[in-house]
């Protein structure tokens, strides 16, 4: 298996998809001549031309509803927002257009759309560069939601956005796009709705998505080594649809979790998927699941504050060392 | 604002006498539906909002009349006249407005969402403005298709303010999309007149930055709308490029149900009402119609009669047809999905 970065695996996807199909086009900001603002998009116009990779204005409103407009007489537009904090831009057109159309027209328009991105923080990019917010889009009805964490997930989910006949939040993580990883040689897709345990233990059940991912595994590392408790990473790779099976299954094995995100801790989506564990596993657990995430501050800029804003190794490293107490 | 006093003209070379006779049916149709409305809502048989089109119905009829087979259009909520003028079943229509289960889309839209995906008509929207950078895509996927089809996008004079609606033209100008821009000025966003709305009174001279080709023309008279938007649909098909027509026009009723005499008396005359009715398109093509001799007295009687038969027999329909069945709130959320019944 060839070893490649996250963004040069979504650059294979959106390369193979635009191949394969004629109807996927790419729309964004900086998306072509300059090649991309993270580099995803990196030759792509210079392969496919002018009609099929779209510089825009900066007009977030104007890109998701273009894109939707065009999606529902049949191409496959992908957006990028150049993060997903300049999504709240579309949210009318993300929340009001592409997730009703299909139910408010009584399932005769469909909206094969795909919104991908860069969404977290991290980088000290302070209050308004930082926001993931992907439970806004869990919580609407009609959208689905994917958040991969590794290169093979990456490039096998956004060919499955593409190929998926419903709108797609796809959300990548800015730290990730220089991160390596695996990736199958060959023509390969990774569906919606299937978890998948990234490292397999028998003591706690770590749950994330997205960066938090890698997080989670560096703290399961740790704890093994240090304090020789077996964590299982799960990583949901998609929010919407959402596989509890996997996290219950592990839960029935280990009755510890543990929930890690980089969003908010208040309402955020660990919320929900705590909410199901205790729906559906009540009896088999031995402690409350604790939940890791941001603090509930707007992102600070110095680096210090910053640190302590977002869900540290250490800070999951504790939440274990309570849930096995 | 200077009213549209029909003037009398000689029919445009494209339009037959029994064409202009099929619009003006058309609009009749549209009024009668929508005099059909209000009764039905009083009686509970319709909830929500509702919004009618009386007053402005020679509007959606002369653009519409331009549309091919294979075009498409979007509106806002105010959408019935368009559905009809499109050609969209009346019957259907109302029972979507009953909210049954053979309405246009099989009740879950309701009033502001029609839509008839076999004519090209993408829908009706509740966001003012939202459908417009739809209608960019729209017109995108036209051009990147390669095909001389036109998208048109009707919305309100409200909807001018609404920023996504400048995103959209802009970019429209940007990938020279065939979308024909249907401002309907009929004066008020609600109770919101343009003068106090826009700081440039003028919507067409708004638009005129945007780097499309404008118009602001009457929307009252059907030969007029007719005329202009054969050259509009035209210039946009054949060119092609975005055009922005800012269309003069009024409601005769209230914004919606809701807006009644009493509210009606907060932001506009009962005297600029009955200057406006005095404009009444139907009445004007009627007089249009007998003067030239392409329409007798009875004959008039006749297809007012027959327009009126239709909306009952709408009523009727609508009245008779069934509830959507309950597995329908899970249906069409997704393509291929089911949603879990939490209950
Ligand atoms: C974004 C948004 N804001 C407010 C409303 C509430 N609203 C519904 S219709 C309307 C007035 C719109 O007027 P206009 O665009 O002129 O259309 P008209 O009703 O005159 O056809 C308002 C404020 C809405 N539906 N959407
Ligand atoms: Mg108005």
């Amino acid at each position: 298996m060839a070893v490649i970065t996250y963004r040069e695996a979504l650059r294979q996807a959106l390369t193979e998809e635009m191949e394969r199909d004629p109807g996927v086009f790419i729309l964004g900001e900086e998306v072509g001549r300059y090649q991309g603002t993270f580099r995803v998009t990196e030759g792509l116009l210079q392969r496919f031309g002018e009609m099929r990779v779209v510089d825009t204005p900066i007009s977030e409103s104007g890109i998701a509803g273009m894109a939707i407009g065009a999606a529902m007489i049949g191409l496959r537009p992908v957006a990028e927002f150049m993060t997903f904090s300049f999504a709240l831009i579309a949210a009318d057109q993300l929340v009001n257009h592409a997730a009703k159309i299909l139910y408010m027209f009584g399932g005769q328009i469909a909206v094969p759309v795909v919104f991908r991105g860069p969404a977290g923080g991290g980088a000290q990019l302070s209050a308004q560069h930082s926001h993931s917010l992907e439970s806004w889009y869990a919580h609407i009805p009609g959208l689905k939601v994917a958040t991969p964490a590794t290169p093979a997930d990456a490039k096998g989910m956004l060919k499955t956005a593409i190929r998926d006949n419903n709108p797609v939040i796809f959300m990548e993580h800015a730290k990730l796009y220089s991160t390596r990883g695996e990736v199958p040689e060959g023509e390969y897709t990774i569906p919606f709705g299937v978890a998948e345990v990234k490292r397999p233990g028998r003591d706690v059940t770590l749950i994330a998505y997205s960066q938090p991912v890698l997080l989670a595994l560096h703290a399961a590392e740790k704890l093994a080594e240090t304090e020789g408790i077996d964590c299982e990473v799960i990583d949901l790779r998609s929010l919407q649809p959402l596989d509890m099976d996997t996290v219950l299954h592990s839960i029935r094995k280990t009755h510890r979790a543990v929930v890690v995100h980089e969003d908010h801790r208040n309402a955020g989506f660990g919320a929900e998927v705590v909410a199901r564990i205790q729906e559906f596993a009540f009896d088999e657990l031995d402690a409350p699941v604790l939940r890791v995430a941001s603090a509930d501050v707007p992102i600070p800029y110095a680096r210090n504050l910053e640190r302590a804003a977002f869900p540290s190794e250490e800070d999951i490293i504790r939440a274990v060392k309570r849930v096995v107490a | 604002m200077k009213a549209e006093v029909p003037v009398k003209k000689a029919l445009p070379d494209s339009l037959t006498p029994q064409r202009l006779v099929e619009l003006y049916r058309t609009m009749l149709l549209i009024r009668h539906f929508e005099e059909q409305c209000a009764p039905a809502y009083r009686q509970g048989k319709m909830g929500g909002y509702m919004h009618v089109y009386i007053g402005q119905e020679a509007v959606a009829t002369g653009f519409i009349a331009h549309m091919r087979d294979d075009d498409y259009m979007l509106c806002s909520y105010r959408d019935h006249g368009h559905a009809i003028a499109r050609g969209s079943d009346p019957r259907r229509i109302m029972a979507e407005l009953f909210g049954r289960y053979t309405g246009v889309a099989k009740g879950k839209g309701g009033s502001m969402h029609l839509v008839d995906v076999e004519r090209g008509f993408l829908g009706g929207y509740g966001i003012v403005g939202g459908m417009v950078p739809l209608a960019v895509g729209v017109g995108y996927g036209i051009r990147y298709r390669g095909t001389d089809q036109v998208c048109l996008c009707f919305f309100g004079d409200g909807a001018m303010n609404i920023g996504p609606v400048h995103e959209a033209l802009n970019m429209a100008a940007i990938y020279k999309v065939p979308v024909v821009f249907i401002c309907e000025n009929n004066r008020y966003a609600m109770a919101t007149p343009v003068e106090f709305a826009s700081a440039v009174t003028s919507l067409a001279e708004r638009a005129k930055q945007y780097g499309m080709p404008t118009r602001q023309i009457g929307g009252m008279d059907l030969l007029e709308v007719y005329r202009e938007a054969e050259q509009i649909v035209r210039h946009v098909r054949t060119k092609p490029e975005p055009f922005f027509v800012e269309v003069l026009t009024y409601r005769f009723e209230g914004h919606g149900i809701a807006d009644n005499p009493t509210n009606q008396a907060l932001y506009r005359s009962k005297e600029e009402v009955e200057y406006w009715r005095q404009r009444d398109p139907i009445v004007n093509t009627a007089r249009f119609l007998l003067e030239n001799g392409f329409a007798t007295e009875s004959e008039l009687l006749q297809w007012d009669a027959d327009a009126k038969q239709q909306a009952l027999e709408a009523v009727v329909y609508a009245d008779a047809s069934p509830e959507p069945p309950l597995e329908e709130l899970y249906r069409d959320v997704y393509t291929d999905m089911e949603v879990q019944e939490w209950r």
